[in-house]
């Protein structure tokens, strides 16, 4: 019984031809256009978080409470080192980092500069940060050599100093004492990152705690997840291990750089609405052409009514038609999108000018597409849903049919 | 010979008729033609509100349409690179009619101190009078008063900043920063006005102080960091550009602001193109629903387009009568979706919130609030590409109808 209807149906769909590909053709390139634009999309995204979290930020941080709203020296944390050699330990995860940090004016020969000067630990400071890596001149800092200081490139270009060269700086220390320092330029970094490469520098965090009069303290831990996905999990791990002490926030990276998400949210909702509108068009086609294709067999379903046949069945019909199409687009759709794809990621996705935007948002000059189930079904399957709603109105219309009027129609 | 002009009459009842014959179907694709426009318009203006906003915001932030400043400056924005103020021929040339506002600037990096906390600045020098056309920070005073004079002694800060020195106003604050000579160049200034900036990052990072005041705590008596120039509209300081250029003296740079900010004339660039591929896939989304309806108003009349063959109507109006059937549905689209369009943009021109995301705009260098901006040419861009591929998707099958046999046609069932 099944077979017939689905028999039927198929045929149906063949009996103009011209239409039927004018349909699926429409569900084809909206289905093709929206996984190219969504795995573009959710590579994009991908790459910014990483690229904006990976360079300084983390995915993680442990602060004093009122650090967060409020970077002052005096919201620091106790005893951070130790704290974090124990939270390494537990969590069995090396990529976990302590950092103090403070402001300071620095001087060479010829020029001052007000700096964001950071102590960090040499040794898990380049598992949490790509910072280190990014040295272009000298090298990064290492562990027990105190009095040695990494620049960003623009600052080091802003205060004429190379390799090798003296920076004194002073600035104010934890108890509110004269906080002054000697030290020397052993690297240049340059991130690509504006903020980070004109007023970062970083040295060793016992030297940083020793002329800031820190006592031991930092002001955060920072703590990198061996993937995006696995925040959440060690988010609640740290939580459940320190959960006793009131003095310690841990910062998930939303609240660390909220401009990312919200950046990332301004952008979906206005991809979103463009993607809405495709679908609602996709779907207007699909409710003309079954429209009228109901219009134009209503003798003949007058005629199968006459002979018995249930309003619902020719109701099943009219949607299984609908679904045929609707599969033929999908999967043709998918296999549009699919290749397209498959070229993206080989050759990535750029237009004229998109370097400089893409700079902005920490991106590099291509993008390249995000291959996941999400991304390559995502807009087929609204596509489908769309279409499946427009052919509800031509179905349901048939419960109306009274056989004998539909048999005296044109 | 009768041409096309002498049937137009009849071609026209025709195609108009024949539109209203299936009027189910004529409706179902009117609501895609306008749903289609619609979008096309409604996106475009908000777009070009959100770039017209951060190209705004971001050219007063620079600040102005045109800088002339030492070709080092941009690069190592020190007090060693001054220039002399304005004299001779480039004075002329600023006070020409035709500039719509210039003003002397200095900037210097700066360290900031309050009773209990430091900070790295931006230590900005300006000339107070010209200050409201150049940035708008005169409006942005959320507290106290602006400054007065190039000789004013007090000092503006950011709401954000004054946070963060835990200051308020009326609060004196120590600035530093050097002079040419690398000596330490310091000054106490009371704070007289706080401001807000629709960017966060600004309010902590600019602080405001009057010219002669820097000039002299700088010991750069009749030396600033820029002159910056403002034209009366950013999309077009070509001419403004050359005549300046013209007047500055050896040694100095000129620079317009898209070669200033390559993000923002990116921006700029990419918003033409943005539009352009926005309409062509939404028409292309409706395309196929438009030869859908065509065939299938053609699939119908087969025998009775045979028939007016038969009586002697010639192809050539046979085409011209589907394409004006077209036409006349493009037309009454686009009609409806344009209006739609200013029905739904008009209430959103006191500007749509969307501080929810305030921050991730700021990122985008974008306030919270959007204002729509219709222009002429974005609207009638979405009409033109609508009408023109429109008509061009139409003559496939409009043309296969005029060349149907009407012998054979007559026949079909």
């Amino acid at each position: 019984m099944k077979d017939v209807t689905l028999r039927m149906a198929w045929r149906n769909l063949w009996r103009h031809w011209r239409r039927t590909w004018l349909t699926v053709g429409a569900m084809i390139f909206s289905n093709g256009l929206l996984i190219f634009a969504m795995s573009l999309q959710f590579g994009s995204y991908d790459m910014m978080i990483d690229n904006s979290l990976q360079a300084y930020s983390g995915h993680l941080q442990l602060q004093h409470p009122r650090y967060l709203d409020e970077p002052k020296m005096r919201y620091a944390l106790d005893d951070v080192t130790e704290l974090a050699e124990r939270l390494r330990r537990e969590l069995d995860l090396d990529s976990i980092s302590a950092r103090a940090d403070g402001f300071a004016l620095a001087s060479s020969n010829e020029r001052s500069y007000g700096l964001q000067i950071i102590g960090v630990d040499p040794a898990h400071e380049p598992l949490v940060s790509t910072l280190p890596g990014l040295v272009k001149q000298g090298r990064y800092l290492e562990p027990g050599m105190p009095g040695e200081i990494v620049i960003g490139a623009v600052l080091a270009r802003n205060l004429k100093v190379g390799l090798g060269d003296e920076l004194t700086f002073i600035g104010s220390g934890f108890d509110d004492s004269f906080a002054a320092g000697i030290v020397t330029v052993v690297g240049i970094f340059e991130s690509g990152i504006a903020d980070l490469d004109r007023a970062l520098a970083q040295v060793d965090l016992a030297y940083f705690q020793d002329v800031f009069a820190m006592q031991g303290r930092g002001h955060s831990l920072t703590v990198r997840a061996q993937h995006v996905d696995d925040v959440e999990s060690l988010q609640w791990q740290i939580g459940e291990l320190l959960d006793t002490d009131k003095s310690l926030s841990l910062r998930h990276w939303d609240e660390l750089q909220p401009g990312l998400r919200q950046s990332i949210q301004a952008d979906m909702a206005s991809n979103s609405f463009m993607y809405i509108v495709l679908i609602v068009l996709v779907a207007f086609s699909v409710l003309n052409t079954q429209l009228m294709s109901v219009l134009e067999r209503t003798r003949e379903f007058g005629t199968m009514m006459a002979l018995g046949l249930q309003p619902a069945r020719l109701s099943r019909l009219v949607m299984l038609e609908t679904g045929l199409m609707t599969a033929l687009g999908l999967v043709l759709g998918i296999g549009v999108g699919l290749v397209i794809n498959l070229y993206m990621a080989r050759v990535g996705f750029s237009y004229p000018g998109m370097d400089e935007v893409a700079l902005k948002f920490n991106l590099p000059e291509r993008i390249y597409p995000s291959f996941t189930i999400l991304s390559m079904t995502l807009g087929p399957a609204a596509v489908a849903i769309g279409s499946l709603l427009a052919a509800l109105y031509p179905a349901l219309r048939l419960y109306l049919l009274t056989p004998i009027d539909a048999m005296r129609a044109v | 010979m009768t041409g096309l002009g002498s049937h137009f009459k009849i071609i026209l009842t025709l195609s108009w008729r024949n539109l209203w014959r299936n009027h189910r179907r004529t409706a179902i694709m009117l609501g895609a033609i306008s749903v289609g426009v619609w979008a096309m318009i409604f996106m475009t203006s908000l777009m070009r509100g959100m770039v017209d906003d951060m190209l705004n915001q971001g050219i007063r932030n620079l600040p102005g349409h045109i800088q002339i400043q030492h070709p080092d400056f941009l690069d190592d924005p020190s007090v060693v690179n001054s220039i002399g103020e304005p004299g001779g021929e480039l004075l002329t040339a600023l006070t020409q009619n035709g500039t719509r506002s210039w003003a002397n600037r200095i900037r210097v990096p700066a360290v900031i101190a309050s009773e209990r906390e430091s900070r790295g600045i931006n230590l900005i020098g300006i000339e107070p009078a010209a200050e409201a056309d150049i940035t708008g920070l005169p409006a942005q005073i959320s507290a106290g008063r602006f400054l007065e004079s190039n000789q004013d002694k007090g000092v503006i800060i950011g709401a954000k900043l004054a946070e963060r020195l835990e200051t308020r106003l009326g609060k004196r604050v120590v600035i530093m920063s050097q002079d040419p000579d690398n000596n330490i160049a310091e000054r106490g200034f009371r704070i007289v006005g706080i401001y807000q900036a629709e960017l966060a990052a600004q309010e902590e990072f600019n602080v405001f102080a009057a010219r002669a005041t820097l000039q002299k705590l700088l010991k750069i008596e009749g030396l600033v960091s820029q002159i910056v120039l403002v034209d009366h509209d950013y999309r077009d300081v070509e001419s403004l550009y050359r005549r300046v250029e013209a007047a500055t003296p050896d040694g100095l740079e000129v620079k317009p602001w898209y070669e200033i900010d390559t993000y923002l004339a990116a921006m700029f660039n990419l918003m033409d193109g943005f539009v352009l591929v926005w309409v062509i896939i939404i028409f292309l989304a409706l395309s196929f629903g438009l030869v859908n309806t065509l065939v299938m108003a053609i699939f119908e009349r087969v025998r009775e387009i045979g028939l007016i063959q038969a009586l002697g109507m010639r192809p050539g109006l046979i085409l011209y009568q589907i394409l004006l059937e077209s036409l006349l549905l493009l037309l009454i689209g686009l009609a409806l979706g344009n209006l739609l369009a200013l029905v739904t943009i008009k209430p959103l021109e006191s500007g749509l919130d969307l501080s929810a995301v305030a921050e991730g705009m700021a990122m985008m260098g974008v306030g919270s609030v959007i204002y729509p901006s219709l222009t002429l040419y974005d609207v009638l861009l979405a009409n033109v590409v609508v009408v023109l591929l429109g008509i061009l998707t139409s003559i496939l099958p409009a043309w296969r109808a005029s060349q149907l046999d009407p012998v054979r046609a007559l026949n079909t069932h």
